[in-house]
């Protein structure tokens, strides 16, 4: 009876989403969004305080943010606020995974199975690899799909293999957290930066440069390497935590 | 058409979060749900043979072409690693229940 109720319930919450959105000329059918309409035209043209002039690969200069990847230029520019808030979320979460996991004495738990020499070599060798990909999106993160945030998540996941594939590896998790304070506190003293050198909270104080060039748009991708360093560990830290228990 | 399968999954996950008395089923509905809103996001910036919003050396002005809507997926980036964290929060939580009752079950709760 009670599951019935839910199935009407969701049914009809779904029916009166789809009967808002169909039919309403500010929802765009799929595929037939018009963007030129939107704000998002000004961030892909980069002219929304001023106008620089027109984005052209390998020769713009000095544009409003100098980020050949559009998506990048809202997340660690004109919305990086956001962004520092979000990071602050992640951070929150893994310290709350921690306060419910963490105790004082921490061991490996114990795998089902016994990893033979060859896994574990192999994932030692994959291992690298994994993470200097991981390093590439996050530095790259201004001129490629990718970012912090992906290239984050592949640190850490280079750790999970290391994990999984060796029951005696521990990672060195006082150095995770150092790495974890200072990329937050970067964060951080790069806002206020911008804020007493410059007019505003997490303003772009440097030259923006040549539009596609690796050392080009100025603070984007050193915010964005901090915020992959940022969760890369703070992921490392929510893995260590679920793969080991207190010792008795 | 993307749009309405966004929609069916979050009604998915939404009947899940409603129904469901296993701590581990609830936070796979939270998921579910949480997939159908970032799609949702996503497919409301999607244009027709768009290109994604990133200027490389094989396009110039010159040539006629469109970018999808870049800002949905800069807040659904994020919006994912968010859902990683949440989510591992909640397990942990779960975790720490199992080890008091010994039970994922709500209703087996409390009765020792």
């Amino acid at each position: 009876m009670k599951n019935f109720l839910a199935l009407l319930l969701t049914l009809f919450l779904g029916y009166m989403i789809i009967a808002s959105l169909s039919n309403n000329e500010a929802f765009p059918k799929y595929g037939e969004a018009d963007v030129s309409s939107r704000v998002s035209q000004r961030y892909i043209d980069r002219n929304v305080t001023e106008n620089p002039g027109e984005v052209l690969y390998g020769e713009a200069t000095n544009l409003e943010s100098g980020s050949a990847n559009t998506i990048a230029a809202i997340v660690t520019d004109y919305r990086s606020f956001d962004t520092l808030g979000e990071v602050t979320v992640l951070t929150v979460s893994a310290l709350g995974v921690a306060l419910l996991l963490g105790g004082a004495k921490q061991s490996r738990i114990e795998l089902n199975f016994k990893p033979n020499f060859m896994l574990r070599v192999g994932s030692r060798a994959l291992f690298g690899i994994i993470l200097m990909t991981g390093m590439y999106i996050s530095i790259h993160g201004h001129l490629t799909p990718g970012g912090g945030f992906p290239g984050g998540s592949m640190i850490a996941s280079s750790l999970l293999l290391l994990y999984l594939a060796d029951d005696e590896f521990r990672a060195n998790i006082k150095g995770v957290k150092v790495i974890q304070s200072v990329a937050g506190s970067a964060y951080v003293i790069a806002g206020l930066l911008g804020l007493f050198i410059g007019t505003y909270f997490l303003e772009n104080l440097l030259d923006t440069a040549v539009l596609g060039d690796l050392f080009s748009a100025g603070m984007i991708p050193i915010i964005y390497v901090l915020i992959g360093f940022k969760v890369g560990s703070e992921i490392s830290r929510i893995i260590d935590n679920f793969l080991t228990e207190e010792s008795v | 058409m993307l749009q309405y399968v966004a929609i069916v999954l979050i009604m998915l996950g939404l009947y899940g979060l409603l129904t469901q008395r296993n701590i581990i089923k609830i936070i796979v509905s939270l998921n579910i749900l949480e997939i159908g809103v970032n799609l949702f996001i996503v497919s409301v910036g999607f244009v027709d043979g768009g290109l994604a919003p990133i200027f490389t050396s094989t396009y110039n002005s010159s040539v006629d072409f469109s970018f999808v809507d870049p800002l949905p997926q800069a807040l659904v980036l994020t919006a994912i690693v968010i859902g990683v964290g949440t989510t591992a929060l909640g397990l942990a939580l779960a975790k720490n229940i199992y080890q008091k009752y010994g039970t994922f079950e709500i209703d087996e709760m409390g009765e020792e």
